[in-house]
């Protein structure tokens, strides 16, 4: 398990530099000059140069690359052209939103997907497969500030049981966590039902219902724990999704969110941030991709194999300790 | 075994597949609205009317009117034309460009890495952040809304190509073509592109959909089509200050994406079915 835990370990450091790399790079020809940005547009040329010299504007790319790099590592996302304050701090302010937000929504979504999936899967062709399947296509298809929309309308401007925006108490999130919720339970289940499906045909699962097993505990410990791969592929993807997505449902209801947070920097031109928040939410997946591979090889013992975990006999590991 | 070719095969099973049917006569209908827009629509979709501002649906406005008096049905018709163009346009170009890299790398082992590398890359990142960060730099209009979306769907085409590409390139008649002098071009147009479609045309179907959900939801929050262009993304953010006296504003436009991304997912669905070959026996 150290073995794959490192393997994966490494091959993730590599990732993280690439997609920092192809950041970096896109940003890198943004037009206009941050001094000036950081400044003013009345700024003396002195102190546009005393700026450059600062923060190394006039050095050859890969000498940047490399600081900006470094400075990633520090968690140094430079300063805020808009509030001159630095940039990490005011992303790690409003990081807790979007992650109670994600977290919220994938955790609801893991809840209604896969026993939706499930029972699709076991009792294929009824009517609530028909059902689940539908409303699962539906809400694949239906726009996240749509579906927030309509939610609003009726809880909050309707029937009045919920709030529309705010981020206060338990109360105010029930809404933006549903709305993403709904949409991510739709992706699971789809997944879970495919899954499952493949699964349930299997030899070993007639050979548990010839052995007598209660249908219970085949679904589960059998069918379920192999068409679990799938299911956490799909998971942490959409995990991801909604950490770059939920900008979207932080605009509708008014949540101050990183997503929120780098939309408003793009129309005021406030590259740091966008570049910061940007490298942090690639940052995020980096580490959930990661995650979900420890899972993979917690789930299936195969996966674990695959990296050169050999079973070493008794005596062997003895002479090795 | 049939003698017909596996295209006429999926074909004939696409059709035993009532809805996914339905789901391409109304792909079809919705092309034909968006092609004849200015014939059907009941009024001009910009002109504005201050005497009827906000009007619920009735018999001269079925979709009602918006706060500057305009008709939203009218509307709705006209946003079709972005809506449809803009995805089918932006898929299109991402397929095409993707396909190529797709079988560049399967056909030459030399590109394979470089461009599998950056494929798996772009794939990882958010594709809202992606978006974003795309359009941050290249600044905010429908081109550069059309180009960050063309990058964001190219490497999926350029994945599934590259799998699909490598099975085939193992077979024999392709072992048969370079033995009778085809050269690369020939042999890649000729043999492998036409026997690795089937994964490539359901891509193109699916990710039509989605694609059609990120260009709304970038016009949604501002960094797509721009007003007074009459686009359904951009039609749902302006009826969000009036969800409480005009709802119909927000959620009608809404309506439409649905049924464009429901009946694009459905025949993906069947497309899939009809072109799985596990299915296929």
């Amino acid at each position: 398990m150290a073995r794959f835990i490192f393997n994966r370990l490494i091959s993730m450091i590599f990732v993280l530099l690439a997609t920092l790399v192809i950041i970096f790079t896109l940003m890198y020809f943004v037009p206009g000059d941050p001094a000036i940005s950081l400044l003013g547009e009345n700024a003396t040329i002195e102190a546009v140069k005393d700026i450059h010299t600062k923060l190394g504007l006039d050095d050859p790319y890969l000498v940047r690359l490399g600081r900006c790099l470094w400075d990633f590592v520090h968690a140094d996302f430079g300063i805020s052209y808009r509030s001159k304050t630095p940039v990490f701090g005011e992303i790690m302010a409003r990081y807790p939103t979007t992650l109670k937000l994600t977290l919220g929504s994938t955790i609801l979504g893991i809840l209604i997907g896969v026993s939706a999936g499930i029972v699709s899967a076991v009792k294929q062709y009824s009517i609530f497969d028909r059902v689940f399947t539908t409303i699962s296509l539906f809400g694949a298809s239906a726009p996240s500030f749509w579906l927030a929309m309509v939610l609003v309308l009726i809880f909050s401007l309707w029937l009045g049981w919920l709030p529309a925006t705010g981020s206060y108490e338990l109360k105010y999130w029930l809404l933006p966590v549903f709305t993403m919720g709904l949409q991510c339970s739709a992706f699971i289940m789809r997944m879970t039902r495919s899954s499952m499906l493949e699964v349930i045909r299997q030899d070993y699962v007639r050979t548990a219902r010839a052995k007598g097993q209660t249908e219970m505990k085949i679904i589960i410990n059998h069918a379920l724990r192999n068409a679990l791969i799938p299911i956490l592929t799909v998971t942490g993807m959409r995990l991801c999704g909604l950490l770059g997505g939920s900008v979207l449902v932080e605009t509708v209801f008014a949540l101050p969110g990183i997503g929120k947070y780098i939309l408003d920097s793009v129309s005021f031109q406030d590259y740091p941030v966008v570049q910061g928040g940007v490298m942090w939410i690639c940052f995020n997946c980096v580490v959930i991709t990661f995650i979900i591979d420890m899972l993979y090889g917690a789930v299936d013992p195969r996966i674990r194999s695959m990296y050169g975990v050999k079973k070493l006999s008794r005596r062997q590991s003895v002479k090795e300790v | 075994m049939s003698r017909k070719s596996p295209m006429s095969n999926a074909w004939r099973k696409l059709k035993t597949n009532r809805w996914a049917m339905v789901s391409l006569v109304i792909i079809v209908f919705l092309f034909l609205v968006a092609i004849f827009a200015p014939i059907l629509t009941p009024y001009n979709y910009a002109a504005q009317n201050y005497e009827s501002v906000l009007k619920a649906p009735s018999l001269a406005h079925p979709f009602g009117t918006d706060n500057f008096g305009r008709d939203v049905l009218s509307r709705v018709i006209y946003g079709s034309r972005y809506t449809m163009f803009i995805g089918f346009g932006c898929i299109t170009a991402a397929a095409v460009i993707g396909v190529t890299l797709g079988l560049i790398a399967a056909y030459f082992p030399k590109f394979d890495n470089i461009i599998m590398r950056v494929v798996d890359i772009v794939i990882g990142m958010p594709t809202m952040t992606l978006l974003m960060c795309i359009i941050a730099v290249l600044g905010v209009s429908i081109t550069n809304m059309v180009i960050a979306l063309c990058v964001t769907f190219i490497p999926n085409f350029a994945r599934v190509t590259r799998a699909q590409a490598l099975t085939v390139k193992n077979q024999e008649f392709i072992e048969a073509a370079v033995a009778i002098g085809a050269n690369d071009r020939r042999i890649l147009l000729k043999h492998i592109l036409p026997n690795s479609l089937a994964p490539i045309i359901v891509e193109y179907s699916l990710s039509t959909g989605n694609l059609v959900l990120w260009s709304a939801s970038l016009s949604f929050i501002g960094m797509g089509v721009q007003p007074p262009i009459p686009e359904w993304g951009l039609m749902i953010s302006a009826g969000r200050g009036y969800l409480r006296s005009a709802w119909f504003l927000a959620i009608i436009p809404g309506l439409a994406i649905i049924l464009l991304t429901f009946v694009l997912n459905y025949l993906g669905d069947g497309l899939r079915d009809a072109l799985d070959p596990r299915l296929n026996k």
